[in-house]
């Protein structure tokens, strides 16, 4: 198949709502253009989007899932980092 | 639907005193022509479902397929109402005869290959996209309506089309020579897009249809953009197939009919 022979890429939307694009997802293209018609297509056909990013999967760097404990287990006993330990006045309101 | 026995694709006097003194109204077939064009190419795009080359492409034909399939909707309901013999949507797509079709050629010729599909959705999608865009300035606000819809997503299928003739083209050398190919096969179909007859004259002078010979500068110019970054040859032959328009087919309509039409005419009335 060709398809083999084609970069992948891993695909951002932005929805309407604003905030920051997500990740909804991959697909292979030819190029970068090709990649953002194809992710058009293929995870914007309902109206998801306003904005779309593509980027070569290839240029991702990835934590390694075996550095899991190294990388993350450290933060689950610090508890101090939540901010869970102040007393919110009754006039701040909705935080 | 008379006009199929007409031997001559040149209007006459006699055609605009049948399309004046009786039915078909000039907007109904109008209407017909820019429906049956949708319907038709719309059916060729829908045959590459699960046949595309990758499956980012069998999604993006679907795609377009399911526009042209939209925009013939709205085409033909309309036309339906315009002629008031209680014919929807369903009827004109699904229950007329080959010659009453008045599509032009060029979109029922079989999809043939990638190249071939791409190089077509061109050529239709850039004109289309171009009249739409006048039609928008109709005097008729419903089909101003439907144009105005269409030219959004007319405008993808030109930019779709033109991106896929420029790497192909541009490509391999047998990319290149399909798409060369494809070119020069389907270059004499497209003059049939630009011509007008007295359907079209009568509609033009009462601003609800588009002469088609006004965007042809700027659709040559945009095409011949693309087809020199694709590094491919325009066609020189100056040869033009019509016949369409008016009802006279290739064989490869009564072909596409008969898989369209099979649910309707197996099962008359069955839905969904």
């Amino acid at each position: 198949m060709t398809e083999t022979s084609w970069p992948l890429w891993e695909v951002f939307i932005r929805t309407r709502n604003g905030g920051p694009h997500r990740h909804v997802g991959s697909l292979h293209a030819v190029d970068a253009t090709m990649a953002l018609h194809h992710a058009r297509d293929a995870y914007a056909r309902r109206g998801e989007g306003v904005s779309i990013w593509v980027v070569l999967s290839a240029a991702i760097t990835a934590s390694d899932p075996g550095d899991r404990d190294l990388l993350f287990e450290p933060a689950a006993t610090k508890i101090y980092r939540h901010p869970t330990f102040y007393e919110v006045p009754d006039d701040v309101g909705h935080m | 639907m008379t006009s199929a026995t007409c031997s001559s694709a040149l209007p006459l006097a006699a055609d605009l005193d049948a399309a004046t003194r009786s039915s078909p109204s000039a907007l109904f077939v109008y209407l017909l022509r820019l429906g049956d064009n949708a319907l038709m190419l719309g059916h060729r795009l829908s045959e590459w479902c699960g046949h595309a080359p990758v499956l980012e492409e069998d999604l993006a034909l679907a795609n377009m397929g399911l526009d042209l399939i939209g925009q013939a909707r709205s085409f033909l309901t309309y036309a339906g109402e315009v002629e008031a013999k209680g014919r929807d949507e369903d009827a004109l797509a699904y229950l007329r005869e080959a010659g009453e079709y008045r599509n032009v050629l060029l979109v029922e010729l079989p999809r043939g290959d990638f190249a071939f599909t791409m190089v077509r959705q061109l050529l239709y999608a850039g004109l289309t996209q171009r009249l739409f865009e006048a039609l928008t300035s109709s005097r008729d606000s419903t089909l101003a309506g439907i144009a105005a819809k269409g030219a959004k997503e007319l405008a993808y299928h030109v930019r779709h089309a033109a991106e896929w003739t420029i790497r192909l083209g541009d490509g391999s050398a047998e990319s290149h020579r399909r798409t060369q190919l494809a070119l020069d096969q389907l270059w004499p179909y497209t003059g049939e897009m630009l011509e007008i007859d007295e359907v079209e004259r009568t509609l033009i002078e009462q601003h609800i249809a588009v002469d088609p010979s006004q965007l042809r500068p700027g659709w040559e110019q945009a095409l011949a953009d693309v087809i020199e970054e694709a590094t491919l040859q325009r066609p020189t032959q100056t040869f033009m197939h019509a016949g369409g328009r008016v009802g006279r087919h290739s064989e490869h309509l009564g072909h596409l009919l008969s898989e369209l039409q099979y649910l309707q005419r197996t099962y008359p009335g069955a839905k969904w």
